[in-house]
């Protein structure tokens, strides 16, 4: 005998399940939205842009004759940011993440400041821009160079950091802390030689989270007043300096006066995307070796 | 004899005195270290003073020069010249619109998706999907811009005659797509919170996954999702380099989504790129629209914070 007489429940709810069937089919389709744009994205990125990379684009400096520009300054620009945002962000977000998760008391302090970073993680990163520019740029007087806007940045992507090295710390079981205390180690012996190797994992591949986001930031850069004039390569922290994504706002801004502009934004659009995807794969790949699970 | 025990006992004294000095230094250390991290755990909190003050300080100088009530009141922005007027709603309502039309994208689509990836798909297809979410997620924003400038807007164009060259209706939507997969991410995971029993007892009374979707899934997540769309709605508010780039710089007060129009971040970037000089009225107004973007992209964020405390379910 059958228990469940599938003529009957066809019958009876035949037309609820088309619309079950119907309505998985409608999610699908919005979730390959997102697929597609990604895949016209960069279809158009690749097809106005890669033309146009070879060695010289990369090698040659700023021009404003489309055929003899290049993205050699950006590029160092670039280079030069990073070395100011990662180790400042690196000391601030795992000093941060240690205070909080090792030595705070539970109580208004620790709250005050945990709440102060999910606030901080909301602003607008123009708002971080003008904070640069009052602060590093004019009130410092450093003037619009790689320093003020690595600290600018840094200050930007610090709320990624701690958040990351929280959790990393947190996922160190208790029995490897407890093992040390039991050999005699104080507490800050304890985090140095235990908590930290086992957490440094997940915090490095946090950082390179935070770094590949400041990479593609652009507007606190321009609001600081990164110049769309033709400057010198920088060779250090003290230059004046130009980042990849600000030189994409703008190609991309003057366009409309010269053709090959777009080109040209498109082609330093590839090399970006390409750089965060190595720089993401990093992560990935850290993530994947290194994390021990307990 | 005499002299190696002489030598044993200096070597072990200066063994006790050496150890007795590391060992202090590892007690300063051990004193030290807290007093150290707090330090360094400070700078968050003098990352918001400055924030706060900055805007405030600048703000203030502002409202000396031009009063609140035209700043708030004013449908007319013109920030150069002489007869400069600072009305602050050509801004707002740009900002506002943007807002809507990237939430009339993001949220349907971002939705869609959350129940798609949490209620329907396979373990496969999600170990596929979801990586492609973080990559569109990653993607920085002044890309977006481009693709919203180079792309949408011709594309659009060719089907809305009146469109402008830049339009505020073009990076509203890619803001959108940029957002969709932040709103699914944040409800994917309140509705994967939601526990399998709650699924089961329905599936077990008859009613098929799009009712177990609707009548349970959701309604046990829905704090989550709200909470989904209000930090969505924030995003927009505080997104720059797409509006910038995409939706020009006049600053109409106006409705019509075929216009150019200025949101507040885009003043912002706008004006401090045009190297205002420290001192003047349209400097002060810088800050003064920052702090007001500041202010809206808080409240969301505390109505988001809010929401999700207040009206968590746990099971």
């Amino acid at each position: 005998m059958k228990y469940i007489d599938n003529n009957l429940v066809q019958k009876k709810m035949g037309s609820r399940l088309l619309r079950n069937k119907l309505a998985k089919l409608f999610f699908l389709l919005a979730t390959l939205f997102g697929l597609f744009v990604l895949v016209i994205l960069i279809y158009r990125v690749i097809r106005d842009g890669a033309a146009w990379i070879d060695f010289d684009f990369i090698n040659n400096k700023l021009s404003t004759d489309p055929e003899r520009a290049g993205i050699m300054g950006a590029i160092l620009g670039t280079l030069w940011l990073m070395l100011v945002v990662a180790p400042v962000t690196m000391i601030l977000g795992i000093g941060t993440a240690i205070y909080l998760e090792e030595y705070a008391k539970k109580g208004k302090l620790q709250a005050l400041i945990q709440t102060n970073i999910s606030n901080l993680a909301g602003v607008p990163s123009v708002v971080f821009g003008l904070l640069g520019l009052t602060v590093f740029v004019r009130g410092m007087d450093l003037g619009n160079i790689v320093l003020a806007g690595g600290l600018t940045m840094a200050l930007l992507v610090l709320p990624v950091v701690v958040v990351a090295a929280q959790e990393a710390i947190r996922a160190v079981p208790g029995f490897l802390r407890e093992a040390s205390y039991g050999m005699g180690a104080t507490k800050w012996q304890t985090i140095k030689n235990v908590v930290l190797p086992a957490s440094l994992p997940g915090i490095l591949t946090g950082t390179i989270l935070a770094l590949s986001r400041a990479i593609g930031e652009t507007a606190p850069l321009v609001v600081i007043g990164i110049p769309a004039l033709l400057i010198p390569l920088p060779d250090g922290v003290f230059d004046k300096f130009t980042i990849l994504p600000v030189q994409i706002y703008y190609w991309t801004l003057d366009s409309a006066l010269v053709a090959e502009y777009t080109n040209l934004a498109a082609a330093t659009i590839v090399i970006l995307l390409v750089v965060l995807f190595l720089m993401n794969s990093v992560a990935i790949f850290i993530r994947n070796k290194f994390q021990q699970r307990f | 004899m005499q002299n190696t025990a002489g030598q044993n006992n200096t070597n072990i004294r200066a063994l006790i005195e050496e150890k007795k000095k590391t060992k202090s230094i590892g007690r300063t250390m051990e004193k030290m270290v807290p007093g150290i991290l707090l330090v360094i755990a400070g700078v968050s909190i003098f990352t918001t003073i400055g924030i706060l003050f900055t805007l405030i300080a600048e703000t203030f100088l502002f409202f000396k020069e031009v009063s609140i009530i035209e700043f708030f009141t004013g449908t007319e922005l013109k920030p150069l010249g002489d007869n400069a007027v600072f009305g602050v709603l050509p801004l707002l309502t740009g900002t506002l619109i943007s807002t809507v039309i990237a939430m009339l994208v993001a949220i349907p689509i971002g939705l869609m998706t959350a129940i798609y990836l949490s209620e329907y798909a396979s373990e496969k297809a999600r170990r596929i999907l979801k990586p492609i979410l973080e990559i569109l997620a990653g993607i920085p924003t002044i890309v977006y811009g481009f693709f919203a400038f180079t792309f949408v807007t011709p594309l659009l164009r060719s089907f809305i005659p009146g469109l402008e060259p830049t339009n505020i209706l073009s990076p509203g939507i890619v803001m959108g797509i940029m957002i969709i997969p932040m709103v699914a991410s944040l409800s994917e995971d309140a509705m994967s919170s939601v526990p399998n029993a709650m699924r089961e007892g329905a599936l077990a009374l008859g009613s098929t996954k799009l009712e177990v979707t609707f009548k349970v899934v959701l309604p046990a997540a829905i704090s989550g999702i709200i909470a989904s769309f209000v930090l969505g709605i924030s995003r927009a508010i505080g997104e720059t380099m797409i509006v910038t780039i995409a939706s020009g710089s006049s600053k109409n007060f106006t409705f019509d989504v075929t216009q150019s129009m200025q949101t507040m971040t885009a003043y912002i970037v706008e004006v401090s790129g045009g190297e205002a000089a420290a001192g003047t009225t349209l400097y002060h107004s810088l800050y003064a629209v920052a702090f007001t973007l500041f202010v809206f992209t808080l409240v969301m964020n505390m109505i988001a914070q809010y929401i999700s405390r207040r009206f968590r379910e746990e099971y």
